[in-house]
């Protein structure tokens, strides 16, 4: 049976996987839970990262051979979107899921606060330094329900969004490789929407870190 | 493999270069040819009921133009790519781009759900989505403001435009996040976010470029004089001309006093009237959807 090791190397043919040809039926394996294999797929823009890992993957649920997954989008434009709902369809469908809907969920939005403890520790083994908790963090655990909408006059006073000072509230980046605290942005902007670059100043390599959003 | 090769070698190369393609469609299982494309409805599986007491074609139409002005803009941020003075401001620009490219997506989306578009041509709507809408509409059926159209001059003018641009839209979309639409109240808590990052590089540069050399400070105030008649479409709260009087008194600059660009026949950006520079920007952004109407990507 594919496992979820097995179904991470997505470039190469896996072996013939297993078909669910219907719900408990003898002689084969059972098929892999689909949140099991839902949790495993890679980010495609950071692959050391699975969507779960990365807080995307919102819910998971199984009738039958039909599965609905819910996921969150993470910038407005962030193209890796597609991609994971591409792979989550396909990896559901060669496990022997036939309909696979995947739904997206803007409320609440998400945040780098819904990456999870492993995700950060994976990101900073893979020289990515990990995103500071934000101050206005939805708790990944928090009711769909968003705060009472205050009025505008108000909201405009609202974190994170400042209209004064100037610059956005930014606590120290460590690097990831030699765990220094001086380090430098040298831009705010990175190959992906969800990161910017860094050099540190005591080891002198440059890294990448994933923005706080 | 630079050798003459004989007619079968070539042949059966330019078969394995198909085979090649083919392998890769086969291997996604769908038919897309690059990373991100295939689009799919960006809203798919929201609930996309207009609720009661939301007036549809009221949410239409503030969805279509705060989809517009992304639109249009992303596409001046888009033409700074490979023309940006270094690679991190050009990957910056084209981040931004890509930001509000995926807002006017979201947003051309929700307008053609509340206004009924999406409803298939059968059934009593013309079926347009986000693609048709981006792609098929006249320049008098597009809502942005007229402040999106203009092409930079140069970097001067790109960050005060840009600095302008998205501290306005900050305080509408944040406005807006208390909207009683709920989809469009999530795709206004999203894009804030993201605005937060465009104002904050903007203003960064303003200052360093208005408080810079004598060049850089000329350059920059008669960028912001040549803006800033555009901005009397723009209605901006007390509280984005005070965050705007604060960039520009740190960024040594005098804010303009020039009267605002009037509308036309009574009519601006807003009610599909724009400036000569619109033509030019619907003629690159729409001229291959329109030579190949029935292509897929």
């Amino acid at each position: 049976m594919v496992t979820a090791a097995a179904a991470a190397f997505g470039g190469a043919d896996p072996p013939e996987p297993p078909r669910k040809s219907s719900a408990g039926s003898g002689g084969s394996d059972p098929p892999e839970p689909p949140r099991k294999i839902a949790e495993s797929v890679p980010d495609p823009e950071l692959p050391m990262v699975t969507v779960a890992d990365l807080g995307i993957l919102r819910d998971v649920s199984e009738d039958g051979d039909a599965v609905t997954i819910t996921i969150t989008p993470t910038y407005s434009g962030c193209p890796a979107m597609r991609e994971i709902a591409a792979d989550l369809r396909r990896r559901l469908e060669r496990a022997g899921y036939r309909h696979v809907d995947i739904r997206m969920s803007l409320s609440p939005p998400w945040t780098t606060d819904w990456i999870t403890p492993e995700g950060r520790r994976k990101l900073a083994a893979a020289g990515i330094s990990p995103p500071a908790a934000t101050s206005t963090a939805t708790p990944p655990t928090a009711e769909t329900t968003p705060a009472t909408p205050p009025t505008a006059e108000t909201t405009s006073a609202t974190p994170p969004v400042t209209f004064v000072p100037l610059t956005l509230v930014r606590t120290p980046v460590t690097c990831p490789r030699c765990g220094s605290r001086d380090t430098l942005e040298t831009a705010r902007f990175s190959a992906t929407a969800c990161k910017a670059l860094y050099k540190c100043r005591a080891c002198l390599e440059p890294f990448e870190h994933v923005k706080e959003f | 493999m630079s050798e003459a090769w004989s007619a079968a070698e070539r042949e059966s190369r330019v078969f394995d270069e198909y085979a090649a393609y083919e392998s890769l469609s086969l291997e996604t299982e769908d038919h897309r040819w690059a990373f991100g494309t295939g689009f799919a409805d960006p809203l798919a599986g929201v609930d996309t009921t207009v609720p009661h007491g939301v007036d549809p074609a009221a949410l239409a139409a503030t969805c279509l133009g705060l989809a517009d002005d992304a639109l249009i803009y992303s596409h001046r941020l888009q033409q700074w790519v490979t023309r940006a003075p270094e690679l991190e401001e050009e990957t910056a620009l084209a981040n931004i781009a890509l930001d509000l490219l995926g807002q006017a997506r979201m947003l051309l989306t929700r307008a053609g759900q509340a206004a009924g578009w999406f409803v298939p041509t059968g059934s009593g709507g013309d079926g347009r989505d986000e693609d048709r809408l981006a792609f098929f509409r006249d320049e008098r059926e597009f809502r942005n403001v007229r402040l999106v159209e203009r092409a930079d001059a140069d970097f001067a003018e790109l960050t005060t435009r840009l600095l302008i641009f998205s501290a306005w839209r900050l305080a509408l979309l944040q406005a807006l996040t208390a909207d009683k639409d709920p989809v469009l109240a999530a795709i206004s808590a999203k894009a804030v976010k993201e605005l937060a990052y465009h104002r904050e590089y903007a203003a960064g540069w303003v200052i360093r470029l208005g408080d810079g050399t004598d060049l850089s400070h000329a350059k920059t105030q008669a960028a912001l004089d040549t803006v800033w008649p555009l901005t009397g479409e723009l209605d901006l709260s007390e509280e984005t001309d005070a965050f705007l009087d604060a960039v520009f008194a740190r960024a040594c600059l005098t804010r303009p006093c020039s009267p605002p660009l009037g509308p036309v026949a009574g009519k601006t950006g807003r009610d599909g009237t724009h400036t000569e520079a619109m033509g030019y920007i619907l003629a690159e952004l729409q001229s291959v959807a329109r030579a190949h109407p029935d292509a897929t990507w």
